[in-house]
């Protein structure tokens, strides 16, 4: 029995939010320090003829001027996975040639003060010569596209398949019925509230550079900006990524500015600090999504899944950001099974480039893009075949027996039990009831539409020999440290890092019950290079699975040190002892009074004066846990919406999220991770689109254009669970962070499809804003 | 240069301040005052809001000098006597916040909603937060950290 894990612990870490005590990088004030800002273009594409910047140097308050030749010391930006083939472009942080979208950058300024800084952008003369630019992920694969860098022929970065060819087509030759759509899974942008930030201060008679940036993952940024752009050597450089607010993958790559504040720090002499505006967040954040696709499904006339077969077209941006080809390559053709037996599967994939900002992960990455896929064919085939959506579902569900189950595209899913979470999915919304209503409704001429999507997710990626034969230039391991003092307090380090997720709770409550004390005497330290030495960071809703089974590894070991000094001190053999976690303590088996506590324990072990012959003295213990698989978390999600037949606009009625992400460590939390990912899903769906025009102007610079989903864009939700544990890790967890984002889109999407159906419309594009949809409804009558 | 008397959080401030600085600049430059957030720069997002003389105001579209001569409470200031206001009570208790970005300026708005409708309704709770953009918790839970606090402030009162 566990005294925490399980509950729904009130989040340790709240107390300094609530009262304005967060410690966000904009809030740091140093002594002396001056203000950066950055030049960018006004162009999607355009040839550099010349800058000047005598005017802005000239400006009172101007510390200094830089170009893109004064920081040629400073590396290539570098591509962290590639991909068999990939032709990764050279990008400057600062660009000298051309730039490729809005916002590329072309010098900075430091200054007095910030104000000072934006009006000295002003006095930089940039003399462009435009060139004609392309921002659709298809149309760069044309002849006679726009051509982005020589080094990238017809704008195409690289290509991959993934699955069993013979066994797919095979699947289409004898197939009953085939499904096909052209799907447009649209550009969107991760719109963390707060905008990216970084300081920088340079220690010159260390030689050391302290810098503080708004990272998911401050130690794998370090060692980037050290290996690849500043130079930096990784001992003599600490980053520190305090509290961030929010990243939703946006954070995840390293940036330019993470390497030219702290240069610029160096150059002037003085703390730096640079803090993005909304509208540059909107044209330097990588931004997510962007796939243009044709799919098609194979089906027996009874509803049986044969085959699936996928061509998309990826838009990677200008450059190759920092993991941008693991995306819509093995984060995605793996994924097109679904929760469904599938024999044959295969896609292909064209990874391009475009007059447009970057794209990295954003919130599931390639994962909510494969499941849109599916669960939109499948939904389409369900209404071809006269067959309710939940009966096709249910009667490809890979069964509960078949676990660990292999898919044609390389994935072997762990454990599950999908027909369990439908039965409580069916249970929690009454499906049957929402149907009967809606038959109702559509006799009074209402555009009612209920939607289910049964999706799956990959998280906690993912054996690191795995990513390395995949094109991955890192490891993916966690690393999880115990400092155990002599006073019995623990100091818990993690590699992880936590930008809303709660790990400072979720993450005590397992070292609390691992090693028995109590959560008020051990304290998670988390995103400080300089405390932290290695780590990997939080993204891929891997933090619990892969971080948090690091710390009980280390507990583990932790316990066994207590073991030995007990035995030695009692006088007992080691196995004749036994460690309880429920009081803390060793005692002899059977006689609870003979026993050590916790604290004696690690007392002993620092003062060092009665250990076991040739025992070390101290109480430290380090793991890094390199996960086994995946974990494979999913869901049932429900939602019914209506349609005003006059203005398009849908309004969500009811949303109900059945979710199965393994073992609970904190139900709290874990319901309000699914809640924050349905309304991305839904803002998906209904809302959101980064939009450029034909020359590549990004319309969307700012929240009055982009539309987030705010709070009365939802009905309450309703949740529910079932747990089939991991069998991949010691906490028997699964992903939680993306489970809601990926199933909330198809879900709302379906319901949407569903209610128009009676008007004869099959598919629309997303967003489904009223005016498409009144079009379409127009269009139909 | 503009002469500027502000009080904020019950104490009176007096700065010379460039006529285009923002109140959530004033804020958090000159008082060190960084619990209210800035998250958009135009008023879409509402993390900035602080009260204004008991109004719920976005501070990264109001002028410092704007401000002059007014009481300005901002999250640094609802907690008293070393004991949260109800509405950061309830933001706690019903698992409010995640990256806590957005928190202080919900938190604000969410006090004047209740000054101006001590009992409102789920619909009018959702349509009292348009303004404010959170990110992480989808607003579920923040519904009812409000309801909470509703009903925690009527039994007190």
């Amino acid at each position: 029995m566990s005294k925490y894990v399980g509950t729904s612990m009130k989040r340790r870490e709240d107390s300094r939010f609530l009262q304005g005590r967060g410690s966000y990088v904009a809030n740091l004030k140093l002594p002396n320090m001056a203000y950066l800002a950055i030049k960018r273009s006004p162009y999607a594409h355009a040839v550099i003829k010349g800058i000047k910047t005598d005017k802005a140097r000239n400006l009172p308050g101007v510390l200094g001027v830089f170009t893109g030749e004064d920081t040629a010391d400073v590396g290539m930006l570098p591509s962290g996975w590639n991909v068999p083939g990939i032709k990764v472009p050279a990008n400057r942080v600062l660009q000298t040639d051309k730039v490729r979208h809005v916002g590329d950058r072309v010098a900075m300024v430091v200054a007095e003060n910030p104000y000072i800084a934006q009006d000295a952008l002003d006095l930089i003369e940039v003399d462009y010569e435009p060139l004609p630019a392309v921002v659709d992920a298809k149309k760069a694969a044309e002849d006679g596209a726009p051509q982005l860098h020589d080094s990238v022929p017809n704008n195409i970065s690289y290509t991959w398949a993934l699955g069993n060819k013979e066994e797919c087509d095979k699947a289409f030759a004898e197939a009953d019925k085939v499904v096909e759509l052209d799907l447009v899974n649209q550009r969107l942008i991760a719109t963390a509230i707060e905008p990216r930030a970084a300081v920088a201060q340079w220690d010159p008679a260390k030689e050391e550079m302290t810098l503080w940036t708004t990272s998911q993952n401050p130690n794998l940024t370090r060692v980037v900006l050290s290996a690849f752009l500043i130079g930096i050597p990784e001992h003599k450089l600490r980053l520190i990524s305090p509290d961030v607010g929010g990243g939703f993958g946006s954070k995840i790559p390293t940036y330019p500015e993470e390497a030219l504040v702290p240069w610029a720090a160096r150059k002037v002499g003085r703390p730096v600090k640079w803090v993005a505006s909304r509208s540059e967040a909107a044209m330097s954040d990588t931004q997510g999504r962007d796939h243009v696709t044709h799919c098609k499904l194979a089906l027996k006339s009874d509803g049986t899944i044969t085959g699936l077969y996928v061509a998309t077209y990826a838009n990677n941006g200008a450059y190759i950001s920092l993991v941008a080809s693991l995306i819509p390559t093995a984060f995605y053709i793996t994924l097109l099974s679904g929760l469904y037996k599938i024999p044959g599967i295969y896609g292909d994939v064209w990874g391009t480039l475009t007059n447009t900002v970057w794209v990295d992960a954003y919130r599931g990455a390639g994962r909510p893009e494969a499941a849109y896929v599916v669960e939109r064919l499948v939904d389409v085939a369900a209404r071809e075949l006269n067959m309710d959506p939940v009966e096709i579902r249910r009667k490809n569900f890979i069964p509960a027996g078949e676990f660990p189950y292999q898919t044609p595209v390389a994935l072997q899913y762990d454990s599950g039990n999908y027909a369990g979470v439908m039965d409580k999915a069916m249970e929690v919304s009454n499906y049957a009831e929402l149907r009967a209503a809606q038959a109702e409704a559509r006799k009074e001429g209402k555009l009612v539409g209920i939607g289910v999507a049964s999706c799956i997710e990959a998280s906690g990626p993912v054996p690191s020999k795995v990513a390395g034969a995949l094109g991955g230039v890192t490891g993916f391991w966690e690393s999880g440290g115990l400092r155990v003092h002599a006073t019995g307090k623990v100091t818990a380090l993690t590699g992880a890092h936590t930008h809303g997720q709660g790990h400072e709770t979720t993450f005590a409550q397992i070292v609390a019950d691992e090693l028995g004390i109590s959560v008020d005497d051990v304290d998670i330290v988390h995103g400080d290079t300089a405390v932290i030495t290695n780590g990997m960071g939080t993204y891929g809703s891997r933090s619990t699975s892969v971080g948090g089974s690091a710390l009980v590894r280390s507990a583990e070991k932790v316990r066994a040190k207590m073991m030995k000094i007990a035995a030695h001190q009692l006088e007992a053999p080691l196995d004749e002892l036994v460690y309880d976690k429920e009081q803390g303590k060793v005692h002899v088996k059977g006689v609870p009074s003979k026993a050590k506590a916790f604290s004696e324990l690690a007392f002993a072990a620092y003062t060092a004066h009665n250990l076991p012959e040739g025992l070390e003295p101290g109480l430290e213990e380090d793991t890094y846990y390199d996960p086994a698989n995946f974990t494979y978390p999913n869901s049932v999600h429900i939602a019914q919406v209506e349609i005003d037949p006059d203005t398009g606009q849908v309004t969500v009625q009811k949303y109900i999220a059945v979710d199965d992400v393994g073992k609970v460590i904190n139900p709290m939390i874990v319901e309000g991770q699914v809640s924050g990912g349905v309304a991305q899903g839904v803002g998906q769906a209904l809302l959101e689109h980064g939009v450029y025009d034909d020359n590549g102007q990004l319309i969307t610079m700012g929240l009055s254009e982009y539309a987030l989903p705010r709070a009365h864009h939802f009905p309450p939700m309703v949740t529910g669970r079932t747990e089939t544990p991991s069998p991949h890790n010691p906490l028997g967890v699964k992903g939680v962070g993306e489970m809601g984002t990926i199933a909330a889109t198809p879900t709302i999407v379906n319901a949407v499809m569903d209610a128009l159906a009676p008007l004869g419309i099959r598919h629309l594009d997303m967003p489904l804003t009223p005016e498409k949809i009144w079009r379409a409804m127009q269009a139909a009558k | 240069m503009a002469q500027v008397s502000i009080t904020v959080n019950d104490k009176a401030y007096e700065r010379e301040v460039e006529p285009r600085m923002l109140l959530a600049h004033f804020l958090r430059e000159e008082l060190g005052l960084t619990g209210t957030n800035v998250g958009c720069d135009t008023s879409q997002c509402g993390s900035c809001t602080v009260l204004m003389d008991g109004v719920a105001v976005k501070s990264c579209t109001v002028l410092a000098v704007q401000a002059d001569g007014s009481s300005v409470t901002t999250i640094e200031g609802l907690a008293s006597d070393g004991k949260l206001h109800p509405v950061q009570n309830a933001f706690w208790e019903k698992h409010g916040l995640q990256c806590g970005f957005c928190t202080p300026g919900m938190i604000i708005t969410v006090v004047d909603l209740l000054n101006n409708n001590p009992h409102p309704t789920d619909e009018q709770i959702r349509h009292g937060l348009e303004g404010n953009v959170c990110r992480c918790t989808g607003y579920e839970n923040i519904v009812r950290a409000v309801k909470y606090a509703a009903d925690t402030m009527a039994q007190e009162a």
